[in-house]
């Protein structure tokens, strides 16, 4: 089991919308996309100890590490104490990167200890993100150790992803996996590009990879009306969900602009009718399977 | 405001119906004589309002709440009420509908309609399921319209059986507000499909509450116990005589330090509670006349099995109040994460209060008890409460996540024998996926919950404590009145409490007893 800590921004105890059951989420800091509709975009760059958030803290919740303490590298480290912390997220407006200092850092055997004091409340656990893979040593280890132990190995683990996993990261996982939710944003390149920063080409490899280890759970459309292409796209789009496994969950997601801090904050929000029709679209072309939001909001 | 002028007041109010009107005429007769005698401290401690005997009157002639052993009734008919022993499920469920209307309680409606699946199955036979559910769900919606309010309570399980499973059925499908619903849950007997179909009915209308049924029984003997009215568990064939609460934050604010109110305010004040009981158990049985009644002469209810129940509220003002006098905590004391249901220290003083509690009200001996003893209560508030959280919950839109909500308050549960709850909310999102909230009450139950009640945070059916109100009828209340009771008392509730803000909306909520302009 390494000793090294997984950089977490939160942990949630129990969700409903991360998978079959009732969930504990841990959503790893950092992500390799750049979503113009990110609704959380300090989620996305590490913290780079710059300190500037320190002076910014009105509950002086943020400080520098003891410099007294043996290791010297943590004397440049901003440390952050959840227990004085309002959540003002005065610190989220001034970091320069649009990072936080509110972050968690775990080891195994610390979630382990988390995950052992929730077990009897949840079906599983789920990693979610940021971009929970770029943690690949981590959530790998994590879901051995579930896998391995007695009293947790009932838990199911999932992974909820942008896709972007090389293969031989999927891999790594796949013994300790029971299914991953991925996330396809866009039908077409040009689109996948301008709303994430990146292309989609492994996204499409690992649905391919996880559908044929029978281990895709869910496959996510976030519907942006008239940014998304799947309406355009609905005849390519609709084909190829159908080729996938008849058990693999097609869950509509409806775009909400609040968070958002790019241009994508003047886009409309998803409306209940907007999903309908795209719903109607998908079934009428043999689409199965499909699950609608809950909410709206 | 004199007498007469509050009687014209109610007689004149435009939103209350003929039969409304006389209960709370009845109530202000009843208020209207001089209360029982009781010592000058007693009568202070009341005055200042740390104890309450619930506006159950000043001369209480009948118990708080009754449960008849509805079985045995049906077996062998009644004298008194001219009925045969039923033959069939028609006759039974006549039969039923009739009784009824002649088991008293605090509210004049029953807060107890039997264990139903137990009391209805042995006249099942030779009927198809869908006839079933075909009377079932006319009974059902009788009880609704004829006896509207939501204290009422019918228990089912922890077998699996065709009524069980019909009524599951039928209250999912009709969302009615009354009547309120237990089911009992045993892991030994139960099937875990049958919990499942429970938890999916909680996702559809907040109901049913999903009983501990190993804890409640090993609680009492082999004649059994009902859940009644707002998650208040008492003995089958008996009941309660009488509700008296202790205002917790008011004992609290009278203390130095947590050691003085270990050591002097708490029993102090229980002692006062003990006059207070003793006082209103007495009149019931010596003068009253009640156990004189067919109910009890046909034994229907015993004398024997009635229990005064010993309530406490404001936990969670009187901890956070014990913190500030004996600073127990790392945390500053004005951040939220010091409080009560936040912080382990504070948690563990609130356990700690539970248990002294316990020790008192299963050592001190009463003349009308269930052998010898009350019993200790949780008490889920009134609509006048304010500013003082109902038992041992934490305040309303305070409440961390349903998982550390469980964690926080589970240790309570064990003392609490005649009753206990919590009311989780849980978003919207669980509908789409009951399997969580199947898991969630499993772990609750599992980590030592009496009781587990969920409300689902966009359901129009809301909980004020132990019923259930329709989100809906407040508004309209307030212009044109309700047919249900209970409605007025969420209404009363959500201006006067803070209920509405609860994450999302929860409220809590015995008993609105009195009338309020």
């Amino acid at each position: 089991m390494p000793d090294s800590k997984a950089s977490i921004s939160k942990i949630i105890n129990f969700s409903c919308v991360d998978g079959p059951g009732s969930r504990l989420v841990i959503f790893l800091q950092g992500c390799n996309y750049n979503c113009l509709n990110c609704h959380n975009p300090q989620t996305i760059d590490l913290c780079d100890n710059c300190g500037d958030c320190i002076s910014s803290c009105p509950a002086q919740a943020l400080s520098w590490a003891d410099d007294s303490a043996s290791n010297n590298n943590i004397a440049n480290t901003v440390v952050w104490d959840a227990d004085l912390c309002t959540q003002c997220d005065t610190c989220l407006q001034v970091c320069p990167k649009q990072s936080t200092p509110k972050t968690y850092h775990y080891s195994v055997a610390e979630m382990l200890q988390l995950i052992r004091k929730n077990s009897l409340f949840i079906n599983g656990i789920t990693v979610s993100g940021g971009e929970a893979t770029l943690q690949l040593n981590f959530i790998k280890s994590l879901f051995e150790a579930v896998k391995t132990a007695p009293d947790l190995q009932h838990l199911t683990c999932m992974v909820d992803s942008n896709g972007s996993l090389s293969e031989t990261g999927w891999q790594k996982l796949m013994p300790f996996i029971d299914g991953a939710m991925i996330d396809l944003k866009a039908w077409q390149q040009a689109t996948h590009l301008w709303i994430t920063g990146r292309d989609h080409h492994r996204v499409f490899r690992s649905l391919a990879l996880l559908a044929a280890e029978h281990k895709l759970y869910e496959v996510r459309l976030l519907h942006i009306p008239g940014k998304t292409d799947f309406e355009g796209e609905i005849e390519a789009l609709a084909d190829y969900l159908q080729q996938l496994p008849a058990a693999v969950r097609i869950k509509l997601n409806a775009f909400q602009n609040h968070g958002v801090t790019t241009e994508a904050k003047n886009w409309n929000s998803c409306t209940e009718q907007d999903i309908n029709r795209l719903a109607a679209q998908l079934t009428d072309r043999g689409v199965k399977s499909l699950f609608l939001p809950a909410v709206y909001i | 405001m004199s007498l007469q002028q509050k009687i014209q007041q109610i007689i004149t109010d435009p939103t209350l119906s003929a039969k409304q009107k006389s209960s709370y005429l009845a109530l202000e007769a009843d208020a209207s004589l001089p209360y029982l005698p009781v010592s000058q401290v007693v009568r202070e401690a009341m005055d200042s309002g740390i104890l309450c005997d619930m506006f159950e009157g000043n001369a209480p002639f009948k118990p708080r709440y009754v449960l008849p052993d509805y079985a045995k009734f049906l077996k062998q008919g009644s004298e008194y009420l001219e009925l045969q022993a039923a033959e069939n499920l028609d006759e039974a469920l006549n039969a039923l509908t009739i009784i009824y209307h002649h088991v008293p309680s605090v509210t004049n409606i029953p807060v107890y309609l039997g264990q139903l699946d137990q009391v209805l199955m042995p006249y099942t036979a030779g009927l198809d399921e869908e006839t079933i559910y075909q009377k079932i769900k006319l009974f059902w919606i009788m009880l609704d319209r004829t006896l509207p309010d939501a204290f009422m309570h019918v228990n089912i399980g922890p077998t699996d059986n065709i009524i069980c499973r019909t009524i599951l059925r039928v209250d999912a499908e009709l969302k009615q507000v009354a009547p309120n619903l237990t089911f009992m849950y045993d892991p030994e007997i139960t099937p875990e499909d049958l919990l499942q179909q429970a938890a999916a009915n909680i996702c559809e209308c907040s109901k049913p509450h999903i009983a501990n049924y190993p804890m409640h029984a090993q609680s009492y003997d082999q004649q059994g116990f009902g859940i009644v009215s707002c998650y208040n568990s008492l003995p089958l064939a008996g009941g309660a005589n009488t509700l008296v609460r202790l205002n917790l934050k008011e004992t609290a604010l009278r203390a130095d330090s947590s050691e003085d109110f270990f050591s002097r305010t708490l029993p102090h004040y229980c002692s006062l509670m003990y006059e207070l009981i003793e006082a209103r158990s007495q009149f019931l049985h010596e003068q009253s006349h009640f156990f004189d009644s067919f109910l009890v002469k046909e034994g229907l209810i015993e004398e024997s099995r009635f229990a005064p129940m010993f309530g406490i509220y404001g936990m969670a003002e009187a901890v956070n109040i014990l913190l500030n006098k004996t600073d127990l905590t790392d945390i500053p004391l004005n951040n939220s994460k010091s409080q009560y249901g936040h912080c382990e220290a504070a948690n563990l003083l609130g356990h700690q209060i539970s248990e002294a509690l316990d020790r008192i009200v299963k050592s001190t001996a009463v003349t009308y008890g269930y052998h010898g003893r009350a019993l200790l209560h949780s008490q889920g508030g009134i609509s006048l409460d304010e500013d003082v959280t109902p038992g041992v919950r934490i305040p309303y839109g305070t409440e961390p996540d349903p998982v550390a909500h469980i964690q926080a308050l589970a240790k309570h549960h064990q003392y609490y024998t005649s009753g206990i709850s919590e009311i989780l909310t849980i978003d919207e999102t669980v509908k789409s996926n009951p399997l969580a909230m199947y898991q969630l009450c499993k772990g609750a139950l599992n980590l030592g919950f009496r009781e587990f009640s969920a409300n689902v945070a966009s359901n129009d059916l809301i909980r004020v404590t132990g019923y259930m109100i329709k989100l809906s009828d407040i508004e309209r209340f307030k212009e044109q009145g309700s047919r249900t009771n209970t409605t007025g008392l969420g209404a009363e509730a959500a201006a006067n409490t803070s209920i509405l803000n609860r994450k999302p909306r929860v409220a809590s909520h015995e008993q609105s007893p009195r009338y309020v302009r």
